[in-house]
């Protein structure tokens, strides 16, 4: 009985990547909480994490460590399979979109082997990141919902609507950047965002859509629940927010879990506006090294301009003041959708009468 | 059995015992957590027929924002099982009626249907380009009208969920009066 008509060199292959890419994504996360520390550090006049290893270098597996001796309670009053499923879903959402990142070009071996560094190129890519987005809200609501603690609750019911509201600005800013493009794939986008500079204007989409770039990194705050954005775990009014009842390990993929959507949705917005794994005069380059070490300058490229962006998403944490919730509402249907709107008219204009595709 | 076959058959049986499960289960919010894993099983369908595009936007638009929506106002109302109030014999026998009534409609529809099997080797009918190619030319008057029907009821819904402005009372307009 042949179950798969998939040869096994393919299984293997990309069980191989997605080990690597979920072992890597991890790591950065890790040590993603200790840059975030230390930029706090930094800003603050402070010297941050530094007993752990040279410069606290060992700090994320300490406070690792740590949750995980913690003692787990589950509270009396909770809806116990649903508090549990809250901070698995959490996690599950955060890894499953770094499915459809193309992580480097494809590399030829010497035997015409194709090996791709992406996941899946599936034919929906964008949407798919999408879908994935939409279903990262349930963790929150159903944690929140399950505590049976009305700070949670009320924390929740914050998030969802936030994460609803902030969705379709994002989705509307991404349209106009699709109508670009002209396809929803990801592996494409990148392809087309090729090298720096092409026919007398720059590649990659940011200088394409700066309007639908700012929009897009401002509704990824949102979604991301990262400051100024972050109402839901707002300690002034909510005490700590959704996760609130939960301890030990479970906090700990709550927490864990914002820092690996950071690294997934800065690896997004790099694809999509900064030309992925391209760089500049990545045709010279190619020329001048063998395939092998180009496919690692490529990947090395990504991985920079991607913490490049983790850093970004730092310092506006920590520069800018939360906002108040029904300032958080106004600038979402208010600014950010009629300016989605009319960047979109504006492109399609643009398309149709200067471009003339 | 293929591959196919067996996907088939466990996505079919998690769509319907998954289904039962939204009705049967007391708890309201675990109703929706069924429903929800239904929605993802009949996509898990769309993706065997290979329509990629039909089955994410399944889960973005019911998954993703009606069913958050739906945990929404469930969460905010609280209701519970012992809280819930007891129907009367009257309203569960108009139930089972229209319940009845609606099954049989279902079923003498699928009766007449026909069922035409799908050709598992054509790879390209459900894929985006296709769909958008099939709606902006031979379908673009429905789907227009659909959009129009779409605008109409998110306008209704922005004028019901407006907050109605203060109406100047008797004793200012009287006030206004003597000034005039």
């Amino acid at each position: 009985m042949l179950l798969l008509q998939i040869d096994t060199a393919l299984i293997i292959e990309k069980v191989i990547l997605i080990s690597v890419i979920l072992m890597g994504s991890l790591g950065i996360a890790m040590y993603a909480t200790w840059g975030e520390r230390k930029v706090a550090a930094v800003m603050q006049d402070r010297l941050g994490p530094n007993r752990a290893g040279p410069f606290g270098l060992l700090q994320p597996l300490a406070d690792g460590l740590k949750l995980f001796f913690k003692e787990e309670i589950i509270p009396d009053r909770s809806t116990q399979v649903i508090f549990i499923l809250g901070p698995c879903l959490a996690m599950l959402t955060a890894l499953m979109t770094s499915a459809v990142v193309p992580w480097g070009p494809d590399f030829v071996t010497k035997s015409g082997h194709v090996i791709s560094f992406q996941v899946a190129d599936i034919n929906i890519g964008i949407l798919f990141v999408f879908g994935v987005v939409s279903l990262g809200v349930y963790g929150v609501m159903l944690g929140g919902w399950a505590s049976n603690n009305k700070f949670s609750l009320l924390s929740s019911i914050r998030a969802a609507s936030q994460a609803i509201s902030y969705e379709l600005a994002m989705g509307i800013s991404l349209i106009a950047l699709l109508m670009l493009t002209g396809t929803l794939s990801l592996r494409e986008i990148v392809a087309q965002q090729h090298g720096f500079w092409s026919d007398g204007y720059f590649s990659w989409n940011f200088f394409k859509q700066p309007v639908g770039f700012v929009i897009f990194l401002t509704c990824a705050f949102a979604e991301l629940n990262r400051a100024p954005f972050d109402l839901p775990e707002c300690e002034s009014e909510l005490n700590m927010g959704y996760h609130q009842e939960y301890s030990s390990m479970k906090l700990g993929f709550y927490l864990f879990a914002e820092y690996i959507n950071m690294f997934v949705s800065s690896a997004i917005i790099v694809t999509l506006f900064f030309g992925g794994y391209n760089f500049p005069f990545m045709d010279q380059v190619a020329t001048a090294v063998g395939p092998l070490l180009f496919s690692a300058i490529c990947i090395m490229a990504l991985l920079t301009k991607v913490v490049c962006m983790i850093l970004f998403f730092m310092f506006i944490r920590w520069t800018l003041p939360r906002f108040r919730y029904d300032q958080l509402m106004k600038l979402g249907w208010r600014s950010l959708i009629p300016l989605a709107l009319v960047n979109m008219l504006v492109t399609g204009a643009v398309i149709i009468w200067v471009i003339k595709k | 059995m293929e591959i196919y076959d067996i996907l088939f058959w466990i996505l079919s049986a998690l769509a319907v015992s998954c289904a039962l499960g939204v009705i049967l289960s007391r708890n309201p919010v675990n109703s929706v957590m069924f429903l929800i894993v239904t929605f993802f099983a009949i996509s898990g369908h769309y993706i065997l027929m290979n329509a990629q595009f039909l089955a994410i936007v399944n889960i973005i638009v019911y998954a993703g924002a009606i069913m958050v929506l739906f945990l929404f106002v469930i969460m905010l109302m609280n209701l519970n099982a012992d809280v819930e109030p007891q129907k009367g014999q009257l309203v569960q026998l108009a139930g089972v009626i229209s319940g009845g009534v609606l099954f049989l409609v279902i079923l003498a529809a699928i009766k007449t249907a026909k069922t035409e099997s799908m050709d598992k080797t054509s790879t390209d009918i459900g894929l985006i380009t296709n769909l958008g190619r099939t709606l902006f030319t031979r379908y673009v008057l429905p789907f227009e009208i659909s959009s129009v029907l779409f605008l109409s009821a998110m306008i209704g819904a922005v004028v019901i969920g407006k907050k109605e402005e203060a109406k100047p009372s008797k004793e200012d307009e009287s006030e206004m009066k003597q000034f005039l």
